[in-house]
């Protein structure tokens, strides 16, 4: 066995569902078995064929808008969610960094969702546009973004009374909570940090930078009910001032 | 027509979650809840090796003469345990419905150890709006 196979860890494709035994040995084979580009091998596996791999183009190379109403599994996910949690918990001291952990988790999505989602809608318009005030951008995440990411707008969008660099969006049944009994002893957390973190790389990515953080807002008729709150960076409102 | 409890056994034979419903049986506490429970862990043992035709699910109905228990065992050998009136007739869908309500709200919950008593308000809540309080 000449052939070094990678980390486990850095391959996502997992090597202990691929077809056993020969195929490791030879390097013509295994090296698109393993390139992250081939995605093919994978939807091979899993309907059990092993036929040669080179007819369906890879994930990278399909039509972007093919995907785009495509669901996967909620079961699936909260399994997925579930163990992110679990593995972050293990990890930090206290809810605040466990909350800021989850946050950087979900940024990570959301530099992807927007490039994803701008790919998509302007892409094949025929004046491509990019936001540039803050009412449309905010819109954009209330409807788009929480259309992409799950399936439905959010609930409510409102400002802050109090503080002018404030918004926040609410969501009255988050899919990522719905299965999630957080215990009495940590009641102030909040899983939907990774939501907050989706939100704040699509709002860096558009130059709205800001700290969005996850807040638990229940009612008896919605009793995972949260609100994610937008604080806006103060170069952001000087802006919106001087666009006016 | 009365559902009077529930338990949800794990594969230990740890009586893991306890709920009553209506009046009807007598008033335990969780000591002999856990006590009995864990005798039925080992009568349904047992009678998964009476089978005469090889592999056995076990138990399945107990019957008293005040009331029956239905046991529901799933793959992964924790058992649900519905104790109701001779007359109920949807105990086996119920517990089909506990099921899915254990998977959705307690296997997919982060902050719940397998095999560990349950303590989740999203199951409590499903459990209510599935039988009442």
């Amino acid at each position: 066995m000449a052939y070094t196979q990678p980390h486990p860890r850095l391959s996502v494709l997992s090597t202990s569902s691929l077809p056993p035994s020969a195929d490791y040995a030879s390097p013509t084979n295994s090296s698109t078995r393993f390139s992250l580009a081939s995605a093919p091998s994978l939807s091979n596996t899993l309907v059990g064929s092993t036929k040669a791999t080179s007819a369906r183009p890879s994930i990278y190379d399909r039509n972007l808008n093919k995907t785009r109403f495509t669901e996967v599994s909620g079961s699936a996910f909260a399994f997925l969610f579930s163990e992110m949690v679990q593995y972050t918990q293990k990890r930090v001291s206290g809810i605040g960094d466990l909350e800021r952990r989850l946050n950087t988790l979900g940024y990570r999505v959301g530099v992807r969702v927007l490039e994803m989602m701008m790919f998509r809608q302007e892409s094949s318009s025929k004046n491509p546009k990019r936001e540039t005030r803050l009412l449309p951008v905010l819109m954009l995440i209330h409807s788009q973004v929480w259309k992409a990411v799950f399936g439905k707008a959010a609930d409510a969008i409102e400002k802050s009374v109090e503080n002018a660099d404030e918004y926040m969006i609410i969501d009255n049944d988050p899919p990522i909570e719905r299965h999630i009994s957080v215990p009495r002893d940590m009641s102030q957390l909040s899983c939907s940090s990774f939501t907050a973190g989706i939100v704040e790389a699509v709002l860096d990515g558009l130059g709205f930078p800001a700290r969005v953080t996850a807040h638990n807002t229940p009612t008896t008729q919605y009793p995972t009910r949260s609100t994610i709150l937008i604080k806006l960076d103060k170069i952001v409102l000087e802006r919106e001032e001087l666009m006016k | 027509m009365a559902i009077f409890g529930l338990w949800v056994i794990n594969k230990a034979g740890g009586l893991v979650y306890q709920r009553n419903f209506s009046d009807g049986l007598a008033q335990l506490t969780s000591n002999e809840n856990l006590v009995l429970a864990g005798t039925l862990h080992g009568i349904h043992a047992i009678t998964r090796n009476l089978s005469p035709t090889g592999t056995s699910s076990g138990a399945h109905v107990i019957e008293g003469e005040s009331f029956k228990m239905t046991i529901l065992l799933t793959p992964t050998a924790t058992k649900f345990v519905l104790l109701t009136s001779l007359t109920e007739t949807t105990a086996d869908s119920m517990l089909q419905k506990v099921y899915e309500a254990y998977s959705d709200a307690v296997m997919k919950n982060p902050f719940h150890t397998p095999e560990m008593p349950i303590r989740s308000e999203g199951f409590d809540r499903r459990i209510t709006s599935l039988i009442g309080s």
